[in-house]
């Protein structure tokens, strides 16, 4: 029941700043990059989070940053199930040496301290807002392939896919059009909960400043400079922690719901 | 068992070489170079030329990994590019202080955890385990950064009762050694703080489910069938073994420990391993990344072994099946 109430909760919030991100342009009182008042101002009607060290407006700001986040989050996490449910596929499909390479490789991967390679190799390249959707995509993807593969290795034994054997289907068509639909719910929440953790992931590097760059504004990074101004605008680290912590929340929330609404023998069950 | 142990110690080998080959790569393979970082940009060519072949640099990348490799093999990561140090005395001499920052939170992680997500399970759907629950959500959503700022806001700078940044204060070594000891403390709780409130929230999650799955068991009814006092069939029979799980969740919790190491120790400019690795990559100090990349990778390796081993010593069923 509280799951119930909390997804539901989970997907008002995610709809709010959904539409916040598209309408931003509408919602935005102010341009976000323009300094619009004196620094440094507490929060009032005219500036809703108040304003910057600079003179912007935080409101506005916020508005425009639920763009790069939630855009952020979702690219980053498109590429690492791309990726994990490929690799995950082929592994529990075929195997044998071709799942022991991919699992030592996966292996290799999580045995990295991952925020501290994706700082890394931010550091390497430049770091703009391509680059860290590529580079959480590319180094999030473990979970993925892991559950992938154990799906696969499930399915993999049901009769249906041996009767699509025997009439003669090619690899490739038994791996993406028989088994891949019977594997897509667990895909689909390990999708909600890692655009959560991409979300997460893009605040950190953005606030080590390896992330999306200034002036764009990503809730991790105006929380950049609120570190130096905290004894005057507190506010300034205060709200867009508040966004990040309310949004990855919501997708929790989701992730959650849709796991017991999809798998309900399991829960059942139990409960 | 011993077997099985040098079995597992020989499987990091390949493990090991395939993270320092992938990070020695990455870091390479990337454009621009160490030396544009600090040299002036009208450098006589042939000083940095000098420069560049010390550091081996004018090498291809290939060799240079395996010359990098056979130095490591003989206990030599380099020299750090900024202080000239040995990495390895350089990680040496942060990395206790990472690993009492690790350790506590370790430890205040499992006082908390195991209690919270026991009677949460005991007492499920009750406005208890509900609370529990929705604040384990919130734990889990919050960016660690974020929550070292907002615990700085309030107990620093607003409330001023400790200290924001660093161990030590300034004046602290001539206070003698118990005024030290105090001091790094007090230092102490709020990147502790931090920590252990991140992991909190995922394993008071896992020690509900396990708890859960326990007292679903045939012999906990049995328990109860033959009239054992609610109790003892909760604390000893189920509580047992529902804390199996945990050991294994606390192994595979320490990349996420040594992550927000990283993060939080530069925060709360802890002198630890983490804060020096994102100086390191900042800095593009090579040598002191590797050696970084590499002794995370150890631990987080040898914790892993560490809760499998565990593992096996508090579930019979496996310690059993493997004579």
């Amino acid at each position: 029941m509280l799951k119930n109430r909390l997804a539901k909760f989970g997907l008002a919030v995610l709809l709010l700043f959904f539409l916040t991100a598209v309408f931003a342009p509408v919602i935005a009182p102010y341009d976000p990059d323009e300094i619009v008042a004196s620094d440094t101002l507490a929060p009032s009607l005219s500036h809703l989070f108040g304003t910057d060290d600079l003179g912007r407006d935080i409101f506005s700001r916020a508005v425009y940053g639920a763009r790069i986040s939630l855009t952020v989050g979702f690219v980053a996490v498109t590429i690492s199930v791309l990726i994990g449910t490929l690799l995950g596929a082929l592994a529990g499909y075929f195997s044998g040496w071709t799942d022991g390479v991919i699992m030592r490789f996966v292996d290799v991967m999580l045995a990295f301290p991952s925020i501290f390679l994706i700082l890394a190799i931010q550091a390497m390249l430049t770091p703009n807002i391509y680059n860290v959707m590529i580079v959480i995509g590319l180094t999030s993807w473990m979970g993925v392939a892991r559950l992938v593969r154990g799906e696969y290795l499930k399915i993999r034994e049901l009769q249906y896919v041996e009767a699509a054997r025997a009439i003669g289907c090619s690899h490739f068509r038994l791996i993406f059009r028989h088994m891949l639909p019977n594997a897509q719910a667990p895909i689909i929440v390990a999708a909600t909960l890692g655009m959560a953790g991409a979300i997460l992931t893009e605040s950190a590097l953005s606030f080590l400043g390896m992330g999306v760059q200034p002036p764009m504004p990503s809730w991790g990074n105006m929380l950049m400079d609120a570190q130096a101004y905290m004894r005057d605008a507190p506010w300034m680290a205060v709200i867009p922690g508040l966004l990040i912590l309310l949004a990855v929340l919501s997708l929790y929330f989701v992730g959650e719901g849709l796991r017991e609404a999809l798998d309900p023998r399991k829960y059942h069950a139990r409960s | 068992m011993r077997k099985f142990i040098l079995k597992r110690l020989i499987q990091l080998v390949p493990l090991l070489i395939g993270v320092s080959l992938i990070s020695f790569f990455v870091m390479h393979l990337a454009p621009g170079d160490p030396t544009s970082l600090f040299t002036d940009p009208n450098i006589d060519p042939v000083e940095l030329a000098r420069i560049r072949a010390n550091w081996g640099l004018d090498k291809p990348v290939i060799l240079q990994y395996f010359y990098w490799l056979g130095n490591v093999l003989r206990g030599d990561f380099g020299n750090s590019y900024m202080t000239g140090q040995p990495v390895l005395h350089e990680i040496l001499q942060r990395l206790p202080n990472t690993l009492l920052l690790m350790i506590s939170s370790y430890f205040l992680t499992l006082l908390i955890t195991i209690p919270l997500g026991v009677i949460s399970a005991v007492r499920k759907g009750t406005w208890f385990d509900n609370l529990v629950t929705v604040l384990s959500f919130i734990g889990m959503a919050t960016p660690s950064f974020w929550l070292g700022l907002m615990l700085m806001l309030l107990f620093a700078v607003e409330l001023d009762w400790l200290p924001a940044v660093g161990m030590y204060d300034v004046l602290s070594g001539s206070h003698g050694p118990i005024a030290t000891v105090f001091d790094v403390f007090r230092h102490m709780i709020l990147p502790l703080t931090t920590m252990t409130i991140l992991s909190l929230a995922g394993i008071t999650r896992y020690q509900r489910a396990a708890m859960l799955e326990v007292l679903d068991q045939d012999y906990i009814r049995t328990a109860r069938a033959k009239g054992l006092p609610e109790r003892i069939v909760i604390y000893k029979h189920a509580l047992r073994n529902a804390l199996i799980p945990i050991v294994t969740i606390l192994g595979l919790s320490l990349p996420g420990l040594f992550g927000g190491a990283f993060i939080i120790e530069t925060i709360f400019a802890w002198p630890g391993m983490g804060r020096l690795g994102v100086l390191a990559i900042f800095q593009r100090n090579y040598p002191l990344i590797m050696g970084i990349v590499v002794f995370s990778a150890v631990l987080i390796m040898l914790g892993n072994l560490l809760a499998d081993i565990g593992y096996a010593l508090v579930d019979p069923r496996i310690r059993y099946a493997k004579k």
